[in-house]
């Protein structure tokens, strides 16, 4: 009997966060990713963890602050309309400096939108999270393996680079079930947090959590040196998978949910003898620049696949550089794009280039 | 080899419930497998349906367009999926539900009476049960022994009342043969 | 020789940037006073938002966070639920507790979390220059209600202590003044009372404080003094409003 579990892959990332030791959630419930919350009000107290329901999305993600300045693996989630809410909260957090884990199982928007799986928070993840210089890591899980294992991964992430971390997620993955197994991940080694405001127990100089810089030459200051920071993480952490790539005339490139649809009209395609290949980026930021002007350098197209109206392709086309030409399909609104109507674009331009 | 299917029904006919079964059957078996239910409102009252794709390679895509096999129980989800069924695939319904055939020719329609034979048989709420052992003997995906085995394990012990009537209503579909 | 007077450990030997007149450094003194007396320099977190307040961190010698506006409360339950044995207070302003922060504050005290706020009422907006507050009390002229607070237009204002003493939660609501010396004596009292019930496990603990804004209310300190008597005391009457322990 093997060792996976069928789960949901909201409650992947619950279980996964403790399986990561963070003990901590805060929340505010909103579909299609309350199963997070609850599935953690019911796991949390065994584990001697807390599971807190706070009054807002604005609340809980100054909890996840307070939590994470006091040195705590802290996790929360929401989804599109929720994430919005936080952003300022965000904002903070990155300003201070302060790891932390936020889940966005998006949906359909703008405004309240819709319930089902969208992919069309991508511009906010990766441009417009909060105000200010600014990034997050943004990781984009395809399995419910992934919203695991890369749960995991973002924990050690954030801790390693001091930092919020961004788990970009849907409605469909977060509600589809996949055996999982919470074996498969291997940890990081992460520095001890000799920053947090806990209490100096009169054995340090006080600690300051802050992102207040009243002096404008000092405020560039810090934010140039987390940008070298983010310098690093563009050199070190860019996560991407490649499919049939090699010989591929047209490459696909979609992320999450989308890229196993992906995978599936590229199966399809070279049985109907078309060279087609998927680049699925893995880390949304960093972005995998370097691998997609490669495939620019061999390949006839890129197409950009996305549950939205075109957002990530604005980062092919930079990272393509007109060195191809970068089309575009996609479905919004809470509309999945299916395999047949992926390879019919896919051909359609195979047979107009 | 990869298989897909289509459940549908109205909420409350176990249309969730059958297709985790059949997720978790596979997941035991060491197949890749993967369960993509509809959420949202529909889940309380409404149409239900869920996805599952079993195989024995990774799986691409979890959302089916053109299904294997759709198990259909009530006629709103007939008169959706049927047309969509695969060339060559199979289409199980309960027939008490959904009183129209299928005309078409390129695909098996296998009917059922399961709501009828629930009532007979002291089984109501069975239904779905009843139509997963009919769909096991149709499809030989997995051997009633398996199947068994993990629906028996997955009734909470609290219940375990339930499992006489789940096993018996798997037996009584998967007998079935008319 | 023998020492006489001396600035509590727990207040950073620093200048304060606050206005000449200002009561900020009063009640910075008395909370430093409060921590020393108790020992809980080591363990205490404090947490100080959006406001003229917002340097606090570079005031106090415990560990600081500066928060959003509105939102120390939120962040203080953070510290407090993942960090129980730490002391954590929050300083806050009447904009940002009972304007932009009502749901934090009003949550944090339903839930009882067990930590303490001081907060300071001086009817006005005082870092952005002088704007109306939810507690500018009517008639008062401010650059954003500059014919006088106008209750048709603009609304009443808040009440927070009575307001919270309804909740469960609250172990201490109390509202002092520091306009003079008893005051500032019974004020410290307060503030003591509420470290001391988060030593004890008992709930949220809130002193509002009457506070002076010499500069934006356009009067020198003394008279500012006068006036908090005058019009603030009287419309905020001082007073215990909740005691937890007093009930049972």
């Amino acid at each position: 009997m093997s060792k996976k579990v069928l789960m949901k892959g909201n409650e992947a990332i619950a279980e996964a966060a403790i399986a990561s030791g963070c003990l901590h959630y805060f929340g505010y419930p909103i579909t299609p990713q309350t199963e997070i919350s609850e599935y953690l009000a019911k796991r949390m107290p065994k584990v001697g963890g807390l599971c807190l329901q706070a009054e807002s999305e604005v609340a809980a993600i100054n909890m996840v602050m307070g939590a994470a300045a006091a040195g705590s693996r802290v996790l929360t989630s929401s989804s599109s309309p929720g994430i919005s809410l936080k952003s300022e909260g965000i904002s903070y957090i990155a300003g201070c400096d302060l790891p932390c884990l936020i889940v966005n199982v998006q949906r359909g928007g703008p405004g309240l939108g819709g319930i089902q799986p969208s992919q069309s928070d991508y511009y906010q993840a990766t441009r417009g999270v909060g105000h200010g210089d600014l990034r997050l890591i943004v990781l984009a899980p395809s399995s419910v393996q992934e919203m695991a294992s890369l749960t995991m991964e973002a924990f050690d992430l954030g801790d390693t680079y001091r930092m919020p971390v961004m788990l970009l997620a849907d409605g469909a993955l977060g509600q589809m079930m996949e055996p999982v197994d919470f074996d498969a991940f291997q940890k990081r080694d992460v520095p001890d947090k000799m920053w947090a405001a806990n209490g100096h127990g009169g054995k340090r100089k006080k600690n300051i959590i802050n992102s207040l810089y009243i002096d404008p030459k000092e405020l560039e200051d810090s934010v140039v040196e987390r940008y070298e920071k983010y310098s690093r993480i563009e050199k070190n952490e860019v996560k991407y998978e490649e499919f049939m790539t090699d010989d591929a005339e047209i490459v696909l490139v979609a992320f999450g949910i989308t890229a196993r649809i992906c995978k599936s009209a590229v199966a399809a395609a070279r049985e109907a003898g078309i060279k087609l290949g998927l680049l699925r980026p893995i880390t949304l930021w960093p972005f995998p620049k370097d691998a997609v002007s490669s495939i620019a350098d061999k390949a006839k197209a890129i197409i950009s696949v996305e549950m939205s109206m075109g957002q990530m392709i604005d980062d092919v086309r930079l990272a393509a550089d007109g060195k191809c030409p970068v089309y575009f399909y996609g479905r919004t609104g809470g509309m999945i794009p299916s395999v047949e109507a992926i390879f019919d674009r896919a051909k359609e331009i195979s047979e107009s280039i | 080899m990869t298989k897909t299917f289509i459940f549908a029904g109205s909420g409350g006919q176990g249309i969730q419930f059958s297709g985790k079964q059949i997720a978790k059957t596979a997941m035991h078996m060491d197949m890749p497998v993967t369960f993509l239910p509809s959420y949202g409102p529909e889940m309380r009252g409404g149409t239900s349906n869920c996805t599952v794709v079993i195989s024995d390679e990774e799986i691409g895509s979890p959302s089916v367009t053109y299904p294997d096999i759709a198990v259909t129980l009530n006629l709103p989800s007939f008169t959706k999926f049927e047309p969509r069924v695969k060339a060559g695939g199979m289409i199980i319904y309960d027939s008490t539900l959904i009183n129209i055939g299928s005309e078409r020719e390129d695909i098996t329609a296998l009917p059922i009476p399961a709501t009828e034979l629930a009532v007979e048989n002291d089984l109501e709420g069975f239904a779905n049960v009843i139509v997963l052992g009919f769909l096991l003997k149709k499809t030989g995906i997995f051997t009633i022994e398996n199947f068994r085995d993990f629906l028996i394990s997955s009734i909470p012990a609290s219940k375990a009342k339930l499992i006489e009537k789940n096993t018996t209503a798997l037996d009584l579909g998967y007998n079935y043969n008319k | 020789m023998k020492t006489v007077f001396e600035s509590p450990r727990a207040l950073s030997d620093v200048p304060l940037h606050y206005c000449p007149g200002c009561t900020h450094g009063i009640v910075h003194r008395l909370v430093a006073e409060v921590i020393d007396e108790l020992g809980i320099e080591n363990r205490t977190v404090g947490v100080a938002p959006v406001g003229c307040s917002v340097f606090a961190y570079n005031y106090f010698e415990c560990d600081m966070i500066q928060a959003a506006h509105g939102r120390a409360p939120a962040v203080a339950t953070g510290v407090k639920r993942t960090h129980p044995d730490s002391v954590v207070f929050t300083y806050q302003g009447d904009g940002d507790l009972a304007a932009i922060g009502t749901a934090e504050t009003v949550h944090a005290s339903t839930r009882g979390e067990n930590i303490t706020i001081i907060f300071i009422n001086n009817a006005i907006y005082g870092m952005t220059g002088g704007q109306m507050a939810p507690t500018t009390i009517p008639g008062q002229v401010t650059t954003t209600s500059p014919y006088g607070r106008d209750r048709s237009i603009q609304g009443s204002p808040i009440k927070v202590c009575e307001m919270l003493s309804t909740l469960d939660g609250v172990a201490l609501a109390a509202r002092t003044a520091v306009d003079n010396p008893k005051n500032v004596i019974s004020t410290k009292k307060m503030i003591k009372k509420a470290f001391e019930n988060q030593l004890e496990g008992k709930g949220l603990s809130i002193v509002e404080i009457l506070s002076t804004c010499p500069t934006n209310w356009g009067m020198t300190p003394k008279a500012a003094l006068e006036w908090l008597r005058e019009n603030m005391t009287t419309y905020y009457p001082l007073g215990v409003y909740k005691d937890a322990e007093a009930i049972r």
